[in-house]
Formats: structure tokens, sequence, C-alpha cells
């Protein structure tokens, strides 16, 4: 189906399936209950589930299959949002313009970067995309705020007057896609559950799947084998004739665009950017989710997103008061002592436990959760079933 | 040329935070073959760590003074540091204002032992492992170590001041012969060059002319064969990894008074500080060193009001075009050696 294997349809269908109902599933606490908070169900988080999902999806192309750990891909996200708000101020606010301004300005900037970068590997590289995307964001951050709009960034303002819109005088442009107001939403009440459709978070699903659909054509064409080969050996790679450059900088350009649309989306939803998104630790937060799902694998990059940008939002709003309620069941002292203990890894100590996550990912667990769940699945499974998979799995390289 | 010196002073103090944070990197990439994320965070306990000492010795217990009366006619409650009752007042005093040099001495044992044992528990299991995995452990552990100190010292800077004797600035314009007032320089940056200047000689000095320094050398060329001749050239790196981590923790004590310690501020350096490694050469000491000092001096002479006249911005960006430059030009770095991390 759709040019893929049985087994790659039926991941892009699950997959499919989690994204158009997350909504659903994200929600599966009444909202009077205690453990509402721990609903992910909003447009915002939704949202930026699936755009943060496109961006590691990406870096995973290019650190997954060719082993090159770009330290500053978020520099592509910036420059893709800032391609994508000129174009909703100036040319028009439909979100596809706009979008496919910041995928066109991410490429092209990626191009240039990475026909710079890519003449050295491993260290040198990371050193040098670093360098790159600091030197974007010091230069967004002062001396291009004409374009860049500087520390306080671009929004869309009542000044604002689109060539291709008919605002009335003052009014401020919204982002739409021909007409449909991003932020519409459709509310279903179901007993004590609410679930909330949005038009924003459909656009930047359907966005991720064609991203997903395109990853897994990479993944399993003739020019995804030749990234894998130029992971395991580059030099060998070369003597058989094969110039491994235009392979990694095409995988490069290509992570860019990615990062290109993830950045066009993010504007599309809050039509807003600001240059603190290209700084390092925001390079930095991508290889961490690509890392924490599995690294050159399809579905990891996604989950590692999502797991992290759920951390984000809800294990950071854990406050003491909540913690006191969960273990109001036990004696006072006791219960003073375990939220003694407990409480430096929520709320604001969150990147703690994102920390200590990670080190334990990165020593016991190289391939990320998608490792993790595999082991686990074997171990459920038995013996008898991991013999039979044994032997499949390590033909499998870059995993 | 009033310019041009104050330039250069200018770039001398941030060039000796860069070429010890610098020299550590390298000292770990030399011999433990590790590229070690996690070297911007012991900058960072480093500067913790004149903190910590200087919260001790201000640890102090009220009493009611008789005498005298607070504003609303009470009497008033003093604040007696402890070390007052073990040194005098006097002496409490004198140690209280010193707290940030006297930071060094325990500094020192603290840092070498964070050095200890993030070697034997965390990097040992690394050495076998592509670069990108230690990248990436030391990076969570950077976090891990980050998120600590935010937790037990909070987010906002902690203001740790130099000694009394010097907060003032020097008038160096005066003593070369200039107007006064022309070049003045803070006491305590000069300080500040000057014992990064002892450290990067102490520890070239250690490793050039002591018996235990040359083992190390050996080690850092062979390992192998090193090891071979029945030396344990593990333990001996260890020891030098603690080093590093201590030359780090030293960097960043000094520090303090020149930029308020927060918890962010080992990440901020650390970028740099691997730009500035790269520049010098990876595996290099003398290229670290010497690269420190002299993208610290670029930078300062790239945020000279003229020089921003015609290249606005350039002082934000100088250090990462010299790299990219250097990177493309010379692949080893400025004194990089033949054969080290060429791929």
């Amino acid at each position: 189906m759709l040019g893929l294997e049985k087994k790659d349809f039926q991941l892009l269908l699950v997959v499919a399936g989690l994204t158009l109902l997350a909504p659903f599933i994200l929600n599966p606490f009444p909202e009077s209950s205690g453990m509402a908070q721990f609903n992910a169900g909003y447009p915002d988080l939704m949202q930026r589930f699936v755009i943060f999902g496109i961006f590691a999806i990406g870096f995973n192309i290019l650190f997954g299959l060719t082993g090159y750990l770009s330290f500053g891909h978020a520099a592509f996200l910036g420059v893709g949002s800032y391609g994508a708000i000129w174009m909703m101020k100036l040319i028009s606010l439909n979100v596809i313009p706009a979008i496919f301004m910041g995928i066109v300005v991410a490429g092209i900037f990626a191009l240039a970067v990475g026909f710079i970068t890519l003449r050295r590997s491993g260290i040198y590289f990371s050193i040098l995309t670093l360098a790159f995307a600091q030197m974007s964001y010091a230069l967004a951050y002062s001396v291009l705020t004409p374009i860049t709009g500087g520390e306080t960034g671009l929004q869309i303002k009542s000044t604002d007057r689109p060539l291709l819109s008919n605002l009335e005088e003052g009014e401020i442009g919204r982002a739409n896609l021909f007409g449909m107001d991003m932020r519409a939403s459709f509310e279903l009440n179901v007993g004590d559950w609410l679930f909330t459709f949005n038009a924003g978070y459909y656009i930047a699903a359907i966005a991720m799947l064609a991203s997903f659909y395109l990853a897994i054509r990479i993944f399993r064409s003739p020019f995804g084998m030749m990234l894998r080969a130029i992971k395991s050996n580059q030099t060998r790679m070369s003597y058989t004739g094969l110039n491994p450059r235009p392979h990694t900088l095409a995988a490069f350009v290509i992570s860019g665009m990615y990062a290109g649309l993830a950045g066009g989306l993010l504007v599309a939803m809050d039509t807003q950017v600001g240059p603190e998104r290209m700084f390092w630790t925001a390079s930095g937060e991508v290889v961490l989710m690509t890392i924490l799902g599995g690294v050159g694998t399809l579905i990891g990059p996604v989950l590692g997103a999502g797991a992290i940008k759920y951390m984000e939002n809800i294990l950071s709003k854990i406050n003491k008061d909540v913690l006191h309620q969960w273990f109001a069941f036990l004696p006072d002292g006791l219960e003073d002592f375990v939220i003694t203990l407990i409480y430096p890894f929520i709320g604001k100590g969150w990147h703690l436990t994102l920390g200590i996550l990670f080190m334990l990912v990165v020593i016991y667990l190289p391939g990320g959760l998608v490792e993790g769940g595999q082991r686990l699945a074997r171990a459920l499974r038995g013996k008898k079933a991991s013999d039979e998979d044994g032997p499949k799995a390590s033909t499998e390289p870059a995993e | 040329m009033e310019a041009i010196i104050l330039q250069i002073l200018n770039g001398l103090d941030k060039g000796s935070a860069y070429a010890l944070i610098a020299l550590g990197l390298t000292l770990i990439f030399g011999t433990l073959g590790v590229v070690n994320f996690a070297h911007g965070a012991l900058f960072m306990i480093g500067a913790f760590c004149a903190v910590t000492l200087s919260r001790i010795l201000t640890l102090s217990y009220t009493v009611v003074d008789e005498t005298k009366t607070d504003f609303l006619g009470n009497p008033a409650k003093v604040d007696v540091p402890y070390v007052y009752d073990l040194f005098g007042q006097a002496t409490g005093d004198a140690i209280i204002d010193w707290a940030v040099p006297l930071s060094i001495l325990f500094a020192i044992p603290v840092m070498m032992v964070i050095g200890f044992v993030m070697e034997r528990g965390l990097i040992k299991h690394f050495y076998t492992r592509p670069h990108a995995d230690q990248i990436l452990v030391t990076f969570g552990l950077a976090i891990v170590l980050q998120e600590v100190i935010k937790y037990f010292y909070g987010a906002n800077p902690i203001p740790t001041p130099a000694p009394q004797a010097f907060t003032g600035s020097f008038d160096f314009g005066a003593a070369l012969g200039f107007d006064p007032n022309l070049i003045i320089y803070p006491y305590w940056r000069i300080i500040y060059f000057v014992f990064a200047a002892i450290i990067i000689g102490a520890v070239f000095a250690f490793l050039q002319f002591t018996t235990f320094g040359m083992v190390v050398r050996a080690g850092m060329a062979d390992r192998e064969t090193v090891g071979l001749l029945g030396i344990n050239i593990d333990r001996r790196f260890t020891i030098m990894f603690g080093l590093a981590a201590a030359v780090a923790g030293l960097a960043g004590v000094m520090y303090t008074p020149i930029n308020s310690p927060n918890y962010h501020m080992g990440m901020d350096f650390l970028v740099l500080s691997f730009v500035v490694v790269v520049v010098g050469g990876m595996g290099s000491l003398p290229g670290a060193v010497l690269a420190g000092f002299l993208l610290g001096i670029l930078e300062s002479f790239a945020s000279m009001r003229e020089v921003l006249a015609v290249l606005p911005g350039l002082n934000q960006i100088i250090i990462y075009l010299v790299a990219i430059i250097i990177l493309l030009t010379r692949p080893r770095g400025l004194m990089g050696r033949k054969g080290v991390m060429e791929e």
C-alpha cells in the first residue's frame, strides 16, 4: 500500500490512528477527577507534540541514518519560523504559503550551512553546526533586529496589511487556512469528559503524517541505504566508487527542511517567533528527544518528542500542594518525608528528571524507548519468541 | 595605542577563563580520549564552591545586644558569625572578606573528589563507545549537575565579592606613561590573569618535569605500550581527570567576583571553550592555552566601538567565525597533533 511494505504500512496506520484520535486518547481522565491534570488533550500541547515530532523525525534522518550529530539544528527551525512569519506579515495570512516559505528558507539555509560543515565529521561537525547556530542566534538577537525583531521577536500586529488579505482598519490578522481560523475548535462534551478538536492541531497532524510517510520512504529507499553506509563505513563506501558527500548533504538539507516545516507550523499556530527558538539549548532538546525515543528508528523520535513535551508541560505543573493531596493517605511524618524525596524531581525540577532519564537511556538503552519496548515485549513473549526475533533483528543496521 | 592596550587587557581575563577550561578539556581528551561536555558544569561547581565557603564562613547565631536599640526601641539583635568566636572579631572579618581566595583551598579537594567519582563511576564505561555517546552522556550529566545546583542555590545569580583590598581599579595608563584615567583596569582581573598564568604554568611544569607527568605524557602518546610496561596507566589517567576537574573548578572559583555565579554559567562557557579547544587543535595543550587567550583578545577587539561601527554585531560572532575559518583552512587547528581525531 502506498509503496510501503505491509509492516511499515501497519505502522503508518497505527501512527495515523493515534494522531487523529489524540484528542480522545490524551484525555483519559474526567474533568472533575484529581487526575485531570495529567490530561494532555488540549490544543496547545497536542500541537507541540506533533510539531516537535516533525522536528525530531527530520533530525533523525540526519543523525539516525548518517551518524552526523548536529548540535545546531534549532537554527533551521528558527530560520523557517522567520521566513513563515514574514510571508504572513507581507503576502498572505493563509498558512500554506507561510509554511511553504518556511521550508524553502530553511532548506536554502541548510544547503549553505551543510555545504561548509560537512567538510568535517565527528566532533568537528558537531562544533561547526553549533557555531553556526550560535552565530544565527547572536545575529538574530542583535544586528539583524530590523528583520528579526531582536529580543522581542516578531508578531502579527494591527499595522500589518498582508497583500492578499482584506482586513479592516486596525484589525489584527489571524492565521487561517482558506478562511478557517487556526484557533477554531469544536468541543465535544461526553459526560464528564471534554474533548477539543482544534483546526490547527489537525493541520499540524496531517503535516506530521505526511512527513512520517516520507521518512519511511527515505528509510526504505536505496538513498536511505546509502546514508546507512555512510554511518557504518564511509571509507569503504568511497572505495566502492560512491561519493558520500552529496548524499550526506542531501540528508542534511532534507533534515533542515523538516525543521523548517516544524518552524513554519509553529508560526502558523501562534503567529509569533523569537530568537530563543535558535538558542543551542533548543538544539540540545531535539537531540534529547531523538535519543530518548530511539535513534535510527522510525517511531522513536516521535515518541521522544511526545515524552519530553509531556514532561515539560505536565510534570512541571505538579507542585507541593498536589503532592500533599496524593500522599494524604500516609501518616503525617512519612507523608512529608516522601514529598521531600520526590519534590526535587517534579515541578520546576523536571529538567533533573529529564537529565537522569536521558543518562540512563544513553547508558543502558542506546536504542531508546523503542528498544526498551522491544526488550519488554520479548521478555513477555518468553524465550522461544526471542530466538525467532534474534537473527531478524541483526539484519537491520543502524537500529 | 591606549585603546589597543585596553582591549588586550580586557581580553586577558576572559581569555584566561577560556584557556583554563580548554586546558582541562584537552587534558581529559588527550589522556582518556573522552569528549567531556560536562566540563562547563565543573567550572560552575567550582564557582559554587566559593559561594558555599562564603556561606559557611558567615554562618551565624543571633545575640541580643543590650547596649544598642533598633528602630522600634527594642534591644537590637546582632548576628554573630561563628568565626568570631574562633578567631576573634578582627581576624574573623578578614577571613570572611577573603572568602573567595580561601575557597581555592576548599575547592581543590572537592573538585578532585568530584572528578574521581565522575571518571570511575561514569566515564570509565564510555572509553570504548563512540564519541557521540560520550558527548551525549556527559551532556546529560551536565544537565543533572546544573539542576542539582539550581535546586540547592536557586536560579538567581549570587553576588560573591572579591576581598576589600582588591575591589578598586589600577590606573594602567599612568604606570605606562599615558595620561591618567585612560586605561583603568580592576585589580581583580589582574589577579585572575596572574592566577591563570600560575595554574597553567604549574600544569605544564607538572607534566614536563615530574616522573608522574612523564608517564602521563607517554600514556597520551601510546597508552597500550605504557600499559604493557607494567604501569597502571588507568589510575594515572584518573588522577589527571581529577586534576582537570580541579583546574576547571579553580577557574570557576576565581571567576565569581567578575561574574556572579548562576547555575547555567557553565554551559555558557562550555560552548565557547569547545570552540577554543577545536581552534587550538584537539589534544594539544599549548594550542588550547594559545587559542584561549587569542580568542579572548579577539573578542574584546571586536567589541570596540570603532569596529562595531564598520561591522555591527561582530563581537557576538567573532569567535564562531574564527572557528569556522580555522577548521576549514587548518583542519587540525592551530597546533593540533597529527593523527589525533582526524576524521
